[in-house]
Parts: C-alpha cells; sequence; structure tokens
C-alpha cells in the first residue's frame, strides 16, 4: 500500500469516526431513545391507558390485525406519555408520522419508549409492518389539544 | 479454458432458469409502484394480490437470482484462475438442489400458500414445502462451494510458490461468510418453522425467529455484494483499459467482509423490544467498521479507474472521468460497472443513516429503506448479474452476443429509473410511507379515510422510476433470450477479463492466509450474539400464536 492509500485510510477512519461522534452527542443530548427492553408478560396483553396526572399517561398498547387497541388517544399539548406497545397475533410496526417514534410490536415482547407532545394536532400511527391481507388499513390517531 | 460438457449445461442452466423467473419478479415489482401509486385501488391483479407479487419480488430477485449468480460466477471464477473443474458430483448435485428447491419456492408462492414475504415473519405461516425449499437452495449452494475448495487445495499443491488469485480469495470469503451465516437461518427453517408449519409445534418464540432471520438476513447482502466487487476490483480495471490499483487493498477488503458482516445483524432490529441499547449501541460501531472495506473499495477502484482515463490521455484533476469507455458495443460491461458504481455512492451514504441507530428511528420500515437498497441490490449487484449474466453465457455457450447495441443502453436507462424510483423511496419514507403496504387502498386513495395527499407525489415518481426499470429490463431480456436461442457459432470456453496489478506488491504473510480471519469472524459472531440471545431470552416469552395472512384468526385455536 502506498502513501496515498494510507492517507485514504486515514480520512475514512476519520469521516466515520465524525459521523459516529455526531450521532452519540445528538443521541445523549437529545435524548433521543431506542426502545428499552422490558420483561414480558402475559399483562401487557392487556390494553388501557393509566392517567398518572394531568400531564403524564402511561397507554398500554396492544396491536393485533387489523388495528391498535387505544385506535385513538386524547391528550392535552405537552403531554408525555410512557407507552408500552405488544401484539396479541403477528409482528406489527408503530410509526408516529413525523414524530420520529418508530417501535415494532412483537408478540411476545414488549417495546417502551417515551413521548412528548408539546404541539396540538393529530398524529397518525401508521402500522408499517406487513401484518397480513388488511395491513394497509391499519392506522391509529394520538389527539393531541389545546391546554 | 475449454470446458466439459456436463460443466457447461450446469452453468447455462444456473444462469437461465433464474434469469426466466426474473420476468415474473421484475413484472411484480412494477406492478407495486402501480399499486402504491393509488393507480389502481386493487388488492389483486391478474390472480396475483399485493403481498403474493411482493413475496414473489422479494424471493425471485433477492435470494434466488443473486444467490443462483453467485454459484455460477464461482464456478467461471474459480475454474479461470485455477484452470480446473471442481469434481462433477458437487456441482450437478448443487444444480440440482437449487433448482429443486426454487420450484418447490416458486409453486409455494404461485399458489398462494407462500405470502409472509421473503423475511417470512412468524406467527404469519407459509406452507412448510417454502420453508424447505429455501433450505434447499441454500444448502445446494454450499455443495458447489465445497467443490472448488478440493479443487483449491491440489491447485496449491502444484503451484506452491503462487498467491491465491484475488478472485478466488473473494470467492472463498463470500462463501465462507455464507456458509457461517447460513446456519442460524437453516435451524430456523427446518428446526423451528417446518414443524410448527405442519402442526407439529404450536409455540413460538417470535423474537427468537427474528434474530436468527436478521443473522442470516445481513450477512445475505454481502453475499450479493461480494461477487460485484470481485468483478469490481479483478475486471473492471482490465475492461476501463488500465491496471488495478492495489490488489492488496482488495484482499484486506474481503477479509474485513468475513469478519464483520455476519455480527451486525442486530442493525434491522433497532426498532425491537428484546435487545438491550448496548447491544444497538455495539452494532453501529461494528456497521460503520463494515463501511471501512467499501470505502477502500471506492477508492481503488476509483483510483484504477483514473489511471485508465489518464492512459487514454485524459487532462486536469478530472478529465479521466470523461475519456472512460462509456458507450462501447464491444466492451458492454463497463457500462454495467460504472453505472452500479455511481448506484453504490448513495446507497453506501444512506446505508450509514440506516447503521445510525437514533437516525434509524426516522426511517425504520419505511420507503426509505427499500429506497436504499435498490440502490445496492438493483444498483451494483444486479448491474454486475446482469452484464456478466451475457458475457459468462455468450463466452460459455459459444453463442455471439445479440443486439449489442441494445446491451450498451441497458445500464443507463436503469441508472435514470433507479435514481427516480429510490429518491421517491426516500423522500416518501421521510414523509413516514410505510414499505411493503398496498397504499392504493388506503392512503393513497381519495376516498379513503386513510388518505394522505402528501404521499402521492412521492409514489407517482417511484412508478415513474418503476417503468423506467421495466424497459430496461425488457430491452435486456431481448439481448439474453435472443443470445439464448440463437445458434453456437464459437468454441465454448469459461473466459474472464483479467486486470493486471499497477504495482509489483509486497504479499503480506496476514492477507494470503483466511484461517486467522476465518477464527476472528466466529469469535466476533459469539460477541455480539451471545449476549443478543441471552437478552432475548431474559426479556421475552413464547405465545401461541399461528396466523395465515388472510385472517385475524389465530389457528392454534
Amino acid at each position: 500500500m502506498n502513501k496515498y492509500e494510507l492517507r485514504v485510510m486515514v480520512l475514512t477512519g476519520g469521516l466515520l469516526s465524525i459521523f459516529l461522534f455526531a450521532l452519540l452527542y445528538n443521541t445523549f443530548s437529545r435524548k433521543i431513545d431506542v426502545p428499552t427492553c422490558v420483561p414480558y408478560t402475559g399483562a401487557f396483553k392487556k390494553p388501557h391507558i393509566k392517567k398518572v396526572d394531568n400531564l403524564t399517561y402511561e397507554v398500554y398498547s396492544v396491536a393485533h390485525m387489523w388495528a391498535f387497541e387505544p385506535n385513538e388517544i386524547t391528550i392535552p399539548a405537552g403531554s408525555t406519555i410512557d407507552l408500552y406497545l405488544t401484539s396479541s397475533d403477528v409482528v406489527h410496526g408503530y410509526n408516529i408520522v413525523l414524530k420520529g417514534i418508530n417501535l415494532m410490536a412483537v408478540p411476545g415482547g414488549v417495546s417502551k419508549t417515551k413521548i412528548t407532545f408539546n404541539d396540538a394536532g393529530i398524529y397518525r400511527v401508521v402500522c408499517h409492518e406487513y401484518c397480513g391481507s388488511g395491513h394497509q388499513y391499519m392506522m391509529g390517531k394520538i389527539i393531541v389539544t389545546d391546554k | 479454458m475449454n470446458i466439459s460438457k456436463s460443466y457447461k449445461t450446469v452453468i447455462l442452466i444456473g444462469l437461465f432458469m433464474p434469469m426466466t423467473l426474473f420476468i415474473l419478479g421484475v413484472y411484480n415489482g412494477i406492478m407495486q409502484t402501480i399499486y402504491r401509486a393509488g393507480v389502481i385501488h386493487q388488492t389483486s391483479v391478474g390472480g396475483i394480490n399485493y403481498y403474493q407479487g411482493l413475496t414473489m419480488h422479494g424471493v425471485i430477485n433477492a435470494i434466488v437470482l443473486t444467490t443462483f449468480f453467485a454459484v455460477v460466477f464461482g464456478h467461471v471464477t474459480v475454474s479461470h484462475y485455477l484452470k480446473k473443474e471442481p469434481p462433477k458430483l458437487t456441482y450437478q448435485i448443487s444444480m440440482i438442489l437449487m433448482i429443486g428447491g426454487t420450484l418447490m419456492d416458486a409453486a409455494a408462492m404461485l399458489r398462494g400458500t407462500a405470502q409472509a414475504l421473503y423475511t417470512f415473519y412468524a406467527p404469519l405461516k407459509d406452507s412448510a414445502d417454502f420453508y424447505i425449499g429455501t433450505a434447499l437452495l441454500i444448502i445446494g449452494s454450499w455443495l458447489a462451494f465445497f467443490g472448488w475448495v478440493k479443487i483449491w487445495f491440489e491447485w496449491r499443491k502444484e503451484n506452491p510458490d503462487k498467491k491465491m488469485p484475488l478472485a478466488v480469495l473473494g470467492t472463498f470469503v463470500n462463501f465462507s461468510m455464507w456458509v457461517i451465516s447460513s446456519i442460524p437461518v437453516a435451524y430456523e427453517t427446518l428446526v423451528i418453522l417446518t414443524p410448527w408449519s405442519l402442526g407439529w409445534t404450536n409455540t413460538i418464540n417470535v423474537p427468537l425467529t427474528r434474530m436468527l432471520f436478521w443473522m442470516f438476513g445481513h450477512p445475505l447482502v454481502y453475499f450479493w455484494l461480494l461477487p460485484a466487487y470481485i468483478a469490481y476490483y479483478t475486471i473492471l480495471p482490465k475492461v476501463a483499459g488500465g491496471k488495478l490499483y492495489s490488489s492488496n487493498a482488495g484482499r484486506l477488503a474481503f477479509l474485513l467482509f468475513l469478519i464483520l458482516s455476519t455480527p451486525v445483524g442486530v442493525h434491522h432490529q433497532f426498532s425491537e423490544p428484546v435487545f438491550e441499547a448496548g447491544t444497538k449501541l455495539w452494532v453501529t460501531i461494528l456497521t460503520f467498521g463494515v463501511a471501512i472495506p467499501s470505502f477502500m473499495t471506492a477508492f481503488t477502484v476509483g483510483a484504477s479507474l483514473e489511471y485508465a482515463g489518464r492512459k487514454r490521455g485524459s487532462r486536469g484533476l478530472f478529465g479521466w472521468m470523461i475519456k472512460l469507455p462509456y458507450f462501447q458495443q464491444d466492451n458492454y460491461l463497463f457500462g454495467y460497472f460504472i453505472c452500479g458504481l455511481i448506484l453504490f455512492i448513495f446507497g453506501g451514504v444512506s446505508g450509514i443513516v440506516n447503521a445510525s441507530y437514533a437516525l434509524n428511528q426516522m426511517v425504520h420500515n419505511t420507503g426509505w429503506v427499500p429506497g436504499h437498497f435498490h440502490m445496492t441490490v438493483a444498483g451494483p449487484v444486479l448491474l454486475v448479474i446482469l452484464g456478466m449474466s451475457l458475457y459468462i453465457y455468450s463466452s460459455v455457450s459459444g453463442k455471439v452476443l445479440r443486439f449489442k447495441s441494445f446491451a450498451v443502453i441497458v445500464p443507463y436507462l436503469w441508472l435514470i429509473g433507479v435514481a427516480l424510483l429510490s429518491h421517491g423511496l426516500m423522500a416518501g419514507g421521510l414523509m413516514g410511507e410505510p414499505r411493503r403496504t398496498n397504499l392504493g387502498l388506503s392512503y393513497t386513495n381519495p376516498d379513503s379515510p386513510l388518505f394522505n395527499k402528501h404521499w402521492i407525489i412521492s409514489t407517482t415518481t417511484t412508478m415513474i422510476g418503476g417503468f423506467i426499470m421495466g424497459v430496461a429490463s425488457l430491452i435486456y431480456f431481448i439481448v439474453f433470450f435472443a443470445t439464448a436461442f440463437s445458434k453456437a457459432t464459437q468454441v465454448p470456453q469459461i473466459i474472464l477479463p483479467e486486470s493486471e496489478d499497477l504495482h509489483e506488491e509486497k504479499p503480506i504473510a496476514l492477507l494470503l492466509n483466511m484461517k486467522p480471519w476465518i477464527i476472528a469472524s466466529i469469535v466476533m459472531v459469539m460477541f455480539t450474539y451471545v449476549p443478543a440471545l441471552i437478552s432475548v431470552f431474559k426479556y421475552s416469552k413464547p405465545v401461541h400464536n399461528k396466523y395465515q395472512t388472510q385472517s385475524p384468526e389465530n389457528m392454534n385455536k
């Protein structure tokens, strides 16, 4: 290998290091979460919403062919949701469009994430994992009302 | 070199059969873009429903065509460089298993009993013959490799002073990785899914099957890619009119793939519950690592092309780019290679986005992902397959290539098509457009309450790209089949363009011995997957689920 090649390898390594640093810096400084691990129990298969206080909710969401339950959630702007997601049948997806929340609903496992909604509006939740012939109709809503 | 009749038959069938199925794969690809753009609001067209077509598109294009090509290209490469044919029994049984497996898969998909897509995610159930067929196809490809290993040891005994040729090293790295990584999927299909599909077992650990699939699923993409890399290192410099800048760099790149390609599978599962954040971060770092051999390849191939351009009399810093042999009938391979490389720049960069585990939150399972991988698998991978299939078919059969001017246009048309298709998919993906979804029934249907007008422009762009790719394929099929059905006029032979090295390089012992790299590869797999496996069992439970795609009724009840 000659000097040009070595230079290019150093440059490549440097470039990738910069990418990695930018990624980690943003992940930690802005607290971008990947789904965390919670041990699975059958209790997660019961869909419900728990209101902790006015602006804090726990949502236990269950995906099934071909809807989410609860399918519509209404909360005031500024609320934070702890979302626990599982599936009662096959694998589903849970993508809150334009919100950067992206989870898989896997039977026998539970995905957990924390979401804060500062702006009022209707957020669409699209199932983005193929789950059978009704997959394209599987959409839920999160309605965020003005305070 | 001359070629025996049986070897010739196996090579030609290995090109002809998947290319015939590829017609069906292409058709279903185009149809998807039409459904998605909301031009039709139907569940099926011509008896094939959207998801059945999507399954065919994925299985035929990404597993059948690519595996057959890797085997045939391996036969030609290994035999060309070692001047030997592998034992007849290995290549014949290998081809029989692969064809048998493929026919089982094709029958299941056409009947509609396999439409859980090419990832066959349980608890959606495919019929058992689909799982067995897929396993046979893979096991058949192993047998071909074992034949090459045998002639390699013979060759080494006869030529103790020679280095392993770069193309042979690349092929062996590719198939070693393939054997290692297809063990988990063979286990998944044969031990877990087949008995479950037949009703002998009823519970299934879904996160476990997903982990096993992706342990195979990511190395699979390198298995597609490495034949293209072999061609870029050992053929492209020659057809461009230059020399290979550094073959040691090529060796290092291949060996790095051997270590890094299998442990990165978890990066397909960043959005899933059962893996801890530490595992996800570790796999992000490994995936950045696997970008290094690709960057090295970009540099080495780029430098080789610059040398070729300068030899052709170019001036200035970028003049060499213009002087390359773009539209030459007698050198049609160059177009296929260069168009693949151009697409791969964007495919690679978008791959780094996917690998970054926080950015992946924006794009996971959206149209962005097929946008990315159509610039890899439908970029360099497919274009090298198409170009080299013409070259190998015509030299091994002794038939002269027909419609050469058509063959020259195909890659450029394809390049434009993929660029539009991927742009549409990626733009849509950033707006949340889901992949693998018959959008025309809901999200791109103005009469549906789910209608989303923002996804019309992106899906329409995708469709235009799909049409252009369809036209390119049609032209290609004319060339391929007209050649295949013409009369042989020349002596059949195995021959490949061979690039020379630009510099005389000192042999580096570590780059000539695959053993330490194979051991390192197994260590890396353990280091990543043992913790992953532990967390699968810690955080998940098996479920009593089994479903058919058409009905929300649990078959276990």
